[in-house]
């Protein structure tokens, strides 16, 4: 059915089309539900946003400032990782730095170079390790270092549907169903813990397709980009699976995420009872005595040396 | 009739056989692409699966996935 008469550029699952225009509507209306329905974001905040220089980061900084122009007391400020993949995020550093700058947005770079000592192609040269491993938990480790030390109330970063549906069959086909508990919209423990800043997901309903439709018809979209590392990862792969599931039966992705809501209180009750440790030498959150991140920078000392 | 395709994802354009009254989604079966992966557009303007292609139109395909 379509929504007015108008030519439709997308066919919802549910069998709608809609035009440009309805779209746009349907699609900034969606995020706004999620950031209400899931209490994303108060009325005072100082909020981080992680972007990449992608679709999904820059479309969720172009719909906060949106939120951010109606709220004045809700401060946005960017921050960006750069991991040192050539050929790759130079590029999309420059498209996050202009957009900043044409919205005057504060944007806050750091580098896997600056803070570990070498960029994220020389630590794959030298170490033995799965590239989105330890891309990830310095990532992690970073932007939550960072957050704290920039005062953010809560980081949002740009996961959308689609990322959320790979992470949680991931962690159900390797049995790693207590780090689905650390999944959901709102991340990380509540605000008692200052440890942790909050990570908090506004695009969780919206799909890839969808994010990538309102950031065509919104200009932000640039020519495409794919890390060259995640053509190896396991992630990929079920991302494909995903998508030849969905293509055959429309509908799979929102059934996997609103049984996965439905489930999410049982799992978060079952492992957040866990005690967190501190990181004996950074002082991040841990689960053992050292962090991850803290692990993987003694490994590549090691490495270092060994050459 | 023939269309001419640019598909980002592989930063190459094709030249395309299909037959008459074909649809966007027969175009993508022809290319062996999912529907779910890509949006399309004519003349900048995004276009739905059910839209018909004609002689000679080209066609953008976008990927849906990208970043890391």
């Amino acid at each position: 059915m379509n929504c007015c008469s108008e030519k439709p550029i997308i066919s919802l699952e549910a069998g709608q089309k809609l035009c440009k225009e309805h779209f746009i509507e349907y699609f900034e209306a969606k995020v706004f539900k999620t950031i209400r329905q899931f209490d994303l974001i108060g009325k005072e905040e100082n909020l981080g946003v992680a972007i990449s220089g992608g679709k999904d980061s820059l479309t969720l900084l172009h719909i906060l400032k949106k939120l951010s122009e109606q709220n004045p007391k809700i401060k946005l400020t960017a921050i960006l990782i750069n991991e040192g993949i050539e050929g790759y995020r130079n590029h999309t550093i420059l498209i996050a730095q202009n957009f900043c700058d044409k919205n005057s947005l504060k944007l806050n770079s750091y580098s896997y170079e600056e803070e570990f000592g070498m960029p994220l192609d020389q630590m794959l040269n030298i170490l033995e390790v799965k590239p989105c491993t330890i891309c990830g938990i310095f990532r992690r480790y970073l932007l939550n270092k960072k957050s704290k030390e920039l005062g953010f109330t809560k980081l949002a970063t740009g996961h959308n549907l689609d990322d959320e549906c790979q992470s949680i069959l991931m962690n159900q086909f390797k049995n790693n169903i207590q780090a689905s508990a650390r999944l959901g919209p709102k991340v990380g423990l509540n605000d008692k813990d200052k440890n942790f800043v909050q990570r908090i997901k506004p695009l969780y309903l919206c799909t890839e397709k969808e994010v990538t439709t309102y950031a065509f018809l919104n200009g932000i979209l640039d020519v495409f980009n794919e890390c060259p590392n995640v053509v190896k990862s396991y992630r990929a792969q079920v991302r494909d699976m995903l998508n030849d599931f969905e293509a055959k039966f429309p509908g799979t992705k929102y059934s996997i995420i609103n049984s996965f809501l439905q489930t999410l209180p049982g799992l978060k009750a079952a492992f957040t009872d866990a005690e967190v440790n501190f990181c004996k030498s950074c002082g991040e959150p841990a689960a053992k005595e050292k962090c991850n991140a803290c692990k993987f920078a003694d490994r590549l000392e090691k490495a270092k040396v060994a050459i | 009739m023939q269309i001419s395709v640019f598909y980002d994802k592989e930063n190459k354009e094709k030249t395309i056989e299909i037959g008459k009254n074909s649809s966007v989604k027969d175009l993508l079966a022809n290319m062996k692409i999912n529907p779910v992966t890509v949006i399309v557009s004519r003349d900048n303007n995004i276009i739905t699966e059910d839209e018909k292609v004609n002689d000679n139109d080209k066609i953008r395909l976008i990927s849906v996935i990208s970043g890391g």
